[in-house]
Order: structure tokens, then C-alpha cells, then sequence
């Protein structure tokens, strides 16, 4: 679109005929409803020279009209009456819903895709002023902007919005800081990617034992009601606040996701970490309360321990069966922590993640080659960026690393009944100020 | 009306659409350059190059440049926008997923 209204040069946009839906609301809240725009079949990933030929030379598997004819006429075919048509319209959300029965209004959020179809508390005045109670922010304040995907536009939403998101997670109020924190990071739980990538997102800080949030045994599960609730309050507010997230519209996940129930909201074991809380990693001091969000959640390795003789070479294991384009976060008990120590004398996070990033390695060809490497870090070396452009001009059987340490990063979580630890793949974001939420 | 509640919407507040007019269409592709831009995504370069090789059997007065994004698709790149502004008549931008 930016081609076409900026530049002034006639486009067709190709996309395949799953993202029909999509590709034309984003054309029409883009302003050019009228956008041309051509389908072939998906996918185009993994096809022959000759089957991608068929895709030009057969139809348009929407329209039934042949490709190359809708292309030429895209760029050459006069305009209509509708395409000369001024389009510019007022979406605005209105405050409360028309009044109705509890049955018919929760059929009605059912039906709005309001909700992610577990049962929802229902956003009355009271509750809604009840969670407002418990910040000093005022209830029209904008907290931040999100939206499903970078091609789509931002939606903003007020402290009011997400008070009103949160109740229906069923969220207490002394919760509301940390859900105001992570709205404030504008990092949508909701992502459109079809990857179906989830959000992680780890609490620091006193205002963990404040509201009683669990960072002991289960801590990752449905075992607490803090965790459940805020991580659930970020997703309904993700998906409400940016527009939407529906499937075939504005979420196009694959697969689907089950970390985005509750956006596997956590509290870091920081009594039991022999290591600093996450937060004062980041620029914050130990007694201040904080969130820290990861995006792009979704592959996870898991093993019991460290072994005396093969660790070194387990844990390389598990990085290689990771996707080179998301990075490492390592989730570890307590136990295994201190193992880190013991077998490998990192009395640092930063030593743990220098090694794990020369463990991390692979060749050449065989790391160019991952799809999302092609995809989203093969054309950032091309541009020059590093240390991607480095790693291009390595040997094809060069052992270059996967990930650098910049991108790795230690969470400590868990009640010790064992050394089980995992690495979650995912792209830490940011870490945000609870206490100014208060 | 007995037994009905007033409950708040949770959607957040859209930005007003505006907006953005097509550019002028061509009145003949005969003669003029048309730029095959590559979005540099799962294969887009593949399927464009077939798309080439169409116009160059179909429509041999048409010259066609596959120009691959500068960067991820992700970024604005106005630098390619630029060069197909100057040195091109129309695009094909694909293939979008």
C-alpha cells in the first residue's frame, strides 16, 4: 500500500488464497478497500519450479479467473466507481454494552470473540470500578497500543480497558499493577503469526509474595490463582485491546497455541536462585517489582539435571533441536541452577550464557538453510546487519553459532521436587516498572 | 428491564480509517518495466521467477526486475520503493503468505 499511495506506482499484491480474509481487511482498514490483489493456492514453501508455474499459469483459486489475467488487469484495468470512492469512517468502541440478561450478554461476548471460550466474569461497573481502585491511574489514561500483526494498525486502550479485561479473567484487583505492567509493554499476547507463537511473561520483585503468586512447586501450571488469572487478563486484553484476534481475520496461527491461556505467566524463584533476580539484570533494583515479557513462545526442550560426563554435550543437543531463528531461554529448578555451578563453575548467569552460546553451534549450511533462517535472518545479513552478515561469509561447513548471548537468557523457577528444567524458545522483549502501575 | 445488567465492552479504540488512493493505472504494460518484488518470504523468490519467466514467453514487451526487499518484510525498504519509482511502471509484490 505504501507503493501505491506514497510512490504512485500501480501494485498487485500475490498472497495465498488461505489469507484471503486477512489480506483484504488489512487492505481495507488500511484505507484501499480496492487494493488488486491476486490468490494462488497455498503453499508456496516447498514447491517445484514446476508446480509453482501451474500456481501462474492455472486460476485464481478465489475468483476462478486466470492469475496472470488478474495481474494485468490489477496494473492496466481503468478504475470504477468504487475504487474513486472516498473511504474514511469512525470505528469507535463504545463504553458499555446495551443492557441485557447475564446468559444473553455472555453469548454475545462468545459471539464478539471477546473471550478465549473458557467462562468469563462478567465486566459490571462495579467490578470494573472495584480493579480501577487499585491503581492511582486514571481510568482514561491510554496504557499502550498493540496490534496482531506489524501489517495491521495499532489499537490503543485506557486503564478503564484493561480494568474491564481483567475482571473478566477473573483477576483480583491487587493483581491489576502487574496487568497494567504487562499491557504497558505493548507486546500483544495475541500474535498473528502462523507459527502461533505465545507470550511468556516472569514476575520479580516483592509484589510477588504481596499478591501471592507462585514461584515454588507447579508454578507453570493451573495452581495458583495470581498466575492463572493476570497471565489470562494479558491475553484477553491483548486480543480485545488490538482489535481482535480471530481466526482467519486477525489471527492466523497454524496450530494454535495452548501457553496463550494463560501467556505462562510466572514468578521467578528468586529466595532459591543462586543467581540475581531477572529484573536487576535489567536495570532494576531487587526490591522493585517488575514483569519481563517474551514473544514468539512456543518450542520447548526439556531434560532432568546435569550429568557428571555428558552434560556439555546434552545440552548442545537440546539447543540443535531448537529453531535457529528464536532464541533460548533457559527455565531452570533451583536444583539444576546450582548444578550449573557445581559441573560447570558458572557462578554467573553471564558465564552460563557465554558457554551456551559456544555450545549453540552448528554448520554453516545446515543453519542457513532453516526456513526461518531464509526468512528472517538470511535478508538482515544480506543488508549488512551483525553479526548475521559475519556468519554469512563463513565456510559452508564452518561450526558457526546459533545464537549470540545477547539473545539468551536464565530464568529460575520451581520447587526443587526434582532437577527438570527446560528451555522455552522465545524472544525476551522487555521488562517493565510494576510499581508505577500501583 | 428486570434481570438485565449493563456490562462494560472490553474492545480497545481503533484508529480512524483514511483514506489512500490507488495510484493511476497503466494504460498498457507494452513497452514499460514492471518490477516483481520479492517480499524474501518462504519461497517468494521461486514462485516469482516462474511469473518472469510467463511474461517473458507471454508478453515479451514487458520487462520485468525481480527486486528482492532489502531487508524482512517486516521493515519499510524505501530505498527499493525509490529505485522502482524511478526506474519502474508498476510492481507485483508477492507473495505476501
Amino acid at each position: 500500500m505504501t507503493l501505491e499511495a506514497k510512490y504512485g506506482v500501480p501494485v498487485v499484491a500475490m498472497h495465498t488464497d488461505k489469507f484471503d480474509r486477512v489480506a483484504r481487511s488489512v487492505a481495507e482498514v488500511g484505507g484501499m478497500p480496492t487494493l488488486r490483489q491476486v490468490f494462488v493456492p497455498m503453499p508456496i514453501m516447498g514447491k517445484t519450479g514446476r508446480e509453482l508455474r501451474a500456481y501462474v499459469d492455472g486460476k485464481d483459486p478465489l475468483t476462478g479467473r486466470p492469475v496472470m489475467q488478474e495481474v494485468i488487469e490489477g496494473l492496466t484495468k481503468p478504475f470504477s466507481d468504487e475504487d474513486l470512492r472516498a473511504v474514511e469512517y469512525d470505528r469507535s468502541t463504545p463504553r458499555l454494552c446495551a443492557p441485557d440478561t447475564e446468559d444473553n450478554l455472555r453469548a454475545t461476548f462468545e459471539a464478539n470473540h471477546w473471550t478465549d471460550y473458557l467462562p468469563i466474569v462478567l465486566p459490571t461497573e462495579a467490578r470494573v470500578a472495584a480493579m480501577l481502585a487499585a491503581t492511582h491511574r486514571k481510568p482514561d489514561e491510554v496504557v499502550g497500543r498493540m496490534r496482531p500483526t506489524h501489517f495491521r494498525e495499532a489499537w490503543e486502550y485506557t486503564v478503564e480497558k484493561v480494568a474491564v479485561n481483567a475482571v473478566m479473567a477473573g483477576a483480583r484487583p491487587e493483581y491489576f499493577p502487574v496487568i497494567l505492567a504487562l499491557a504497558a509493554t505493548g507486546v500483544t499476547a495475541r500474535h498473528s503469526t502462523s507459527s502461533s507463537g505465545a507470550t511468556m511473561a516472569v514476575v520479580n520483585g516483592p509484589i510477588r509474595a504481596e499478591i501471592g503468586m507462585n514461584w515454588g512447586i507447579g508454578a507453570m501450571g493451573p495452581y495458583n490463582h495470581a498466575n492463572a488469572t493476570i497471565g489470562r487478563a494479558y491475553g484477553l486484553l491483548s486480543q480485545n485491546g488490538q482489535g481482535g484476534s480471530v481466526p482467519g481475520v486477525t489471527f492466523m496461527g497454524s496450530q494454535g497455541n495452548g501457553y496463550s491461556y494463560n501467556s505462562l505467566t510466572l514468578a521467578e524463584n528468586e529466595e532459591r536462585s543462586p543467581w540475581e533476580p531477572f529484573h536487576v539484570g535489567h536495570g532494576l533494583r531487587p526490591r522493585d517489582s517488575a514483569v519481563s515479557v517474551w514473544s514468539g513462545v512456543r518450542s520447548t526442550a526439556y531434560t532432568l539435571g546435569l550429568r557428571e560426563t555428558h552434560w556439555r554435550e546434552h545440552i548442545g543437543h537440546m539447543i540443535r533441536g531448537m529453531d535457529p531463528q528464536v532464541p533460548p531461554t533457559l527455565v531452570l529448578d533451583p536444583i539444576t541452577a546450582r548444578q550449573f555451578i557445581d559441573r560447570g563453575g558458572f557462578t554467573s548467569k553471564k558465564a552460563v550464557i557465554d558457554w551456551l552460546a559456544d555450545a549453540g553451534r552448528m554448520r554453516a549450511r545446515e543453519y542457513w538453510d532453516y526456513q526461518l533462517v531464509q526468512n528472517y535472518i538470511y535478508p538482515r545479513a544480506t543488508f549488512g546487519e551483525e553479526p548475521m552478515a559475519s556468519k554469512l561469509r563463513a565456510a559452508p561447513d564452518e561450526m558457526i553459532r546459533m545464537y549470540e548471548p545477547d539473545d539468551i537468557h536464565i530464568v529460575v523457577v520451581g520447587g526443587e521436587t526434582n532437577g527438570y528444567w527446560r528451555i522455552m524458545g522465545g524472544t525476551y522483549q522487555k521488562t517493565v516498572s510494576v510499581d508505577e502501575w500501583r | 428491564m428486570a434481570g438485565t445488567i449493563t456490562v462494560h465492552n472490553p474492545m480497545g479504540y481503533a484508529p480512524t480509517v483514511t483514506h489512500k488512493p490507488l495510484a493511476p493505472r497503466l494504460d498498457t504494460l507494452t513497452g514499460k518495466t514492471v518490477y516483481l518484488v520479492d517480499c524474501r518470504f518462504d519461497d517468494s523468490d521461486l514462485f516469482l521467477k516462474q511469473m518472469q519467466d510467463w511474461f517473458a514467453e507471454h508478453m515479451p514487451a514487458v520487462r520485468t526486475v525481480i527486486k528482492p526487499l532489502s531487508n524482512v518484510y517486516t521493515k519499510d525498504d524505501p530505498a527499493t520503493w525509490e529505485e522502482i519509482k524511478a526506474k519502474g511502471h508498476a510492481a507485483v509484490v508477492g507473495v505476501g503468505h
